[in-house]
């Protein structure tokens, strides 16, 4: 299900002729879209090529149903860290401390359950308004001090770090609560009559399809209210389709399974509500321009320093929920838990698009880049490559795709 | 004059999908020194880009003859072996290091390795006293004025044994007294055997300096004329840039009648300001100026009067610190302490350095035009894409924005278009009154008409406009009444009839020594 809302956010880039498009070919048309968006859809082929490599390299096994669903689950909490990192990198900051802050909160998930057995959903709540209030004191140090954020993230990574291991104890804490294991690793329930298929992961994807197919004809109808120029309607129907297409495999593997993991469903929903957001809503606009131009920004009437606060209180959350989707995963909180994954984050954003200037990126992005580290890790587990030539192979995959942006931005001409 | 130094010959230049130059032939004697003009866009950097190697030999059509042999350069490297420097609009001196490091920087005198600092402060001070420059050799670069940097890249390109030197657009970000001193400066090599290219939209350096001028429109030599021969008059010069007679270069104005009683529409009192480092220094000094619906009111200064730090404090203190002054808004004293409040009170302020401060390059059209009242496309915090393009497409055609879409990004269109978008920004905001700093500064003289026809119908609807400019022709071509201001003082106001070039120009370097 990821890669229906995954297609959705890079297809609806609007026409480029402002004249005649009639005249184009679709071919044309297809191409003018994609070069406006070659970063995006760079990666999404360079994805797919990821994919179809392993599943030919692992004769098929990483297509198996069971195998997807265990892709989405271990690549959940990168995942979620990956887009509040884009938002962070897009408004020109980083943020270093989110591995660290992962543990600790989920060195506090510990404490609030296992330590003082508090209901898990409050101690869910609790542990997110941690996580807030972590990221808003680094965000208040970041905004209104003016200390840059990689000084700021890197000494939060030390601080939350050295907090996990001395509120664990340097002991290893456990087990959660049944409830929030099954958030964390379970699937959707199971209902209706037996069709060898998982029914309510099936209607779901069904009503998915639906619902791009209505919001699609709406957009293209509003922008003709608008006057303004549509794609032509063949290359508007291949898009449904190849929407359609994509939603339906991804349901059909999920369904044939124990059905959709509710940690998917989670992504899902934050990748369109923060897809959204950044696309359409007024504070959304005012992170890319202030990373795309600050004191311009300034000078327009951004609030720039409660946006980049904002931003540091969103990404602490963000890890929040990463670190308890984390230690419900593995049913313990482990003073080594989350290691690297800011560096993770940071590279899925890369590889999805972001700038190091700021100002350029897409959560989606994030979530592609995302995939093709996850996609990476999993195949190369399956063929039984080493760790050690994994890390090798992601630093390569991560230059090579930064690389290539610089180099198709070159030849496009500055 | 011993011939021709330098000859370009039908020189062909494509970019993906554009072509920058096609056709341009260029020849420039011993010794001159040659003045290059054209709209923007024209392709005269493309052309210096091409000469200097910065496009590779390979990379374009047509041959390069210098010095009678022909030459494929490679780099700039090898175009400054043969004695070709170019200096850039935009200064390329690192602003931490000494002048003299930055004289020999790439070029350093050295021993081993390892740098001669006597010898590298000997030749320094040397090239700075031949570009006429009295400061130590070790002082920081980011320590002295623009004026001075530029100098400083002529004494670098005098160290590499100038044979031909090119200046795109030297004076842009200089004030008249710096400007005057390099044009002369440029002169005095002149007899010292150099030879000048000078790429200049200001037609009057261009008369001071140049022996010959060559005009490009739309990547093609249109004509080279002698600029010392009588007929080769300024209107002539401009009607070859744009292609057509330029009757007249400011729109008909109806001037404007002050109504009585009425309040005016901004009214700024015993304004001052400090230097927000050097915090005893007044930048602007007490300086009161009103505004009235309808009225243009300008305000001339040299560099360094105050008057871009008036116009950005008032604007929610975005300058310097506030030390005393009141915003009357129709008579009612308002707060523009930030820049939300000042926007909401009606005030807009567009930038003279629109890409800094005016435009997000990276984003599209459509974007940056609304991004100062998102508000107005979007309800409860949710932009209405379609109603913002339409928004954005209306101005692209009311404005004559030359962009193929409104997806275009901001920082692929020429300086004018540039300037369109930012006016286009705050025109959709609202405003009643637009302070407009510098707004026709770097672009070409057609779309120069097509801005100054905007600020005269943002008048005639009623709108009060402030019009910050350097260039004396424009501030009398287009405005009702006239400030002038020196040293962060206010010091004198005209009308329209009283104004002149020369009662202007007595009052801005008014008391200018004294408060140095």
């Amino acid at each position: 299900m990821s890669t229906d809302v995954t297609a959705k956010t890079p297809a609806p880039a609007p026409p480029g002729k402002s004249g005649g498009a009639a005249g184009d070919g679709l071919l044309q048309l297809v191409l003018d879209g994609m070069r406006r968006n070659m970063r995006q859809y760079g990666m999404l082929i360079a994805l797919g090529l990821i994919v179809a490599l392993f599943a030919v390299w692992t004769d098929g096994d990483l297509l198996l149903p069971r195998n997807v669903s265990n892709l989405v689950l271990q690549n959940s909490y990168i995942l979620i860290l990956a887009m509040g990192m884009m938002l962070v990198i897009i408004a020109g900051h980083i943020d270093l401390s989110v591995g660290s802050l992962t543990a600790f909160i989920g060195s506090m998930a510990a404490v609030f359950m296992v330590k003082n057995d508090l209901p898990w959903p409050v101690a869910v709540i609790l542990c997110l308004a941690v996580g807030a209030i972590a990221g808003a004191i680094q965000g208040f140090f970041i905004a209104y001090g003016g200390i840059p954020s990689f000084i700021v993230t890197l000494a939060g990574m030390l601080i939350w770090r050295g907090l996990t291991e001395i509120f664990l104890e340097g002991q290893t804490l456990g087990p959660f609560p049944e409830g929030l294991q099954k958030v964390a690793n379970g699937f959707l329930p199971e209902v209706g009559p037996n069709t060898n298929y998982h029914n309510l992961t099936l209607l779901l994807g069904f009503a998915m399809i639906a619902f791009v197919v209505f919001q699609e004809f709406r957009d293209r109808r509003r922008q003709q209210e608008f006057h303004l120029d549509v794609p032509p309607l063949n290359l508007f129907l291949l898009k449904l389709v190849a929407l359609g297409a994509a939603i339906l495999t991804l349901t059909m593997l999920l369904a044939s399974y124990k059905g959709a993991p509710i940690v998917l469903l989670i992504l899902g929903v934050l990748l369109v509500g923060f897809g959204y957001v950044m696309r359409n809503a007024i504070i959304g606009r005012h992170i890319y321009a202030i990373g795309g131009n600050l004191p311009a920004a300034k000078l327009s009437g951004v609030k720039d320093k409660k946006v980049t606060f904002l931003i540091f209180v969103n990404m602490g959350m963000l890890a929040a929920l990463a670190g308890l989707v984390f230690a419900a995963r593995f049913n313990a909180a482990s003073p080594k838990a989350g290691l690297n994954f800011e560096l993770e984050a940071i590279a899925a954003s890369f590889i999805g698009g972001a700038s190091m200037s700021g100002g350029v990126g897409t959560v989606l992005g994030a979530i592609i880049g995302g995939l093709v580290l996850g996609v990476l890790n999993n195949g190369m587990n399956l063929v039984g490559i080493g760790t050690d030539w994994q890390q090798v192979i992601k630093g390569l995959v991560l230059l090579a795709a930064v690389g290539f942006d610089v180099w198709n931005k070159r030849k496009v001409g500055s | 004059m011993a011939g021709p130094v330098l000859e370009m010959r039908s020189i062909v230049k494509t970019f993906p999908g554009v072509k920058a130059l096609s056709d341009v032939t260029l020849t420039v004697q011993q010794g001159e020194v040659h003045a290059i003009c054209g709209e923007n866009g024209a392709g005269k950097s493309t052309l210096m880009k091409v000469l200097s190697g910065v496009h590779p030999h390979g990379t374009y059509e047509g041959d390069i003859l210098f010095e009678g042999e022909v030459c494929e350069f490679k780099d700039i490297r090898a175009s400054e072996h043969r004695g070709i420097v170019i200096i850039h609009q935009e200064l390329a001196l690192s602003p931490f290091l000494s002048l003299a490091e930055n004289i020999f920087l790439g070029n350093e005198h050295a021993k081993g390795g390892f740098i001669d600092w006597r010898e590298t402060l000997r030749h320094g001070s040397e090239l700075l006293r031949r570009v006429g420059l009295s400061d130590h050799p070790d002082t920081r670069v980011a320590d002295i004025g623009v004026g001075k940097q530029q100098l400083v890249e002529i004494a670098k390109a005098l160290s590499k044994k100038v044979k031909l030197l090119i200046l795109d657009e030297p004076t842009a970000a200089l004030n008249d007294e710096d400007s005057g001193k390099l044009l002369d400066l440029i002169l005095e090599l002149k007899k010292q055997g150099i030879t000048s290219i000078i790429i200049s939209h200001k037609l009057n350096e261009i008369r001071k300096v140049a022996d010959s001028v060559t005009i490009l429109r739309d990547g093609k030599t249109i004509e080279t004329l002698d600029v010392k021969a009588p007929e080769t008059t300024e209107d002539r010069i401009i009607s070859g840039m744009v292609g057509r007679d330029l009757e007249n270069r400011f729109p008909d104005r109806t001037p404007h009648e002050p109504e009585e009683g009425a309040h005016p529409a901004l009214e700024i009192r015993n304004w001052t300001v400090h230097h927000p480092i050097d915090q005893q220094r007044k930048v602007v000094d007490d300086v009161s100026i009103e505004v009235r619906r309808g009225e243009i009111v300008g305000i001339a200064g040299l560099m360094g009067a105050g008057r871009t730090e008036l116009a950005m404090s008032v604007f929610g203190r975005t300058y310097g610190r506030h030390a005393g002054g009141t915003v009357l808004k129709d008579g009612t004293e308002i707060r523009t302490k930030t820049v939300p409040e000042a926007v909401k009170h009606g005030i807009a302020y567009v930038t003279e350095d629109r890409k800094h401060y005016g435009l997000n390059l990276i984003d599209t059209v459509n974007r940056n035009i609304s991004l100062s009242a998102l508000g107005k496309v979007a309800k409860r915090g949710v932009v209405d894409e379609h109603e913002e393009r339409q928004v954005a497409e209306g101005f692209r055609k009311s404005m004559n924005i030359k962009a193929p879409t409104v997806f275009e990004p901001v920082g692929k269109l020429s300086g004018g278009n540039q300037q369109k978008v930012v006016l286009s920004k705050w025109i959709f905001a609202g405003p009643d009154v637009l302070i407009l700093d510098e707004p026709t500064r770097g672009i070409d003289v057609g779309a120069k008409y097509e801005i100054y026809t905007v600020i005269d119908q943002l008048a005639a609807q009623g709108k009060a406009v402030v019009f910050i400019s350097s260039e004396l022709p424009e501030l009398l071509g287009m405005c009702d009444r006239i400030y002038t201001m020196a040293a962060g003082r206010l010091t004198g106001e005209f009308s329209r009839a009283e104004a002149s070039q020369e009662s202007l120009m007595r009052q801005m370097t008014k008391d200018k020594e004294v408060s140095r």
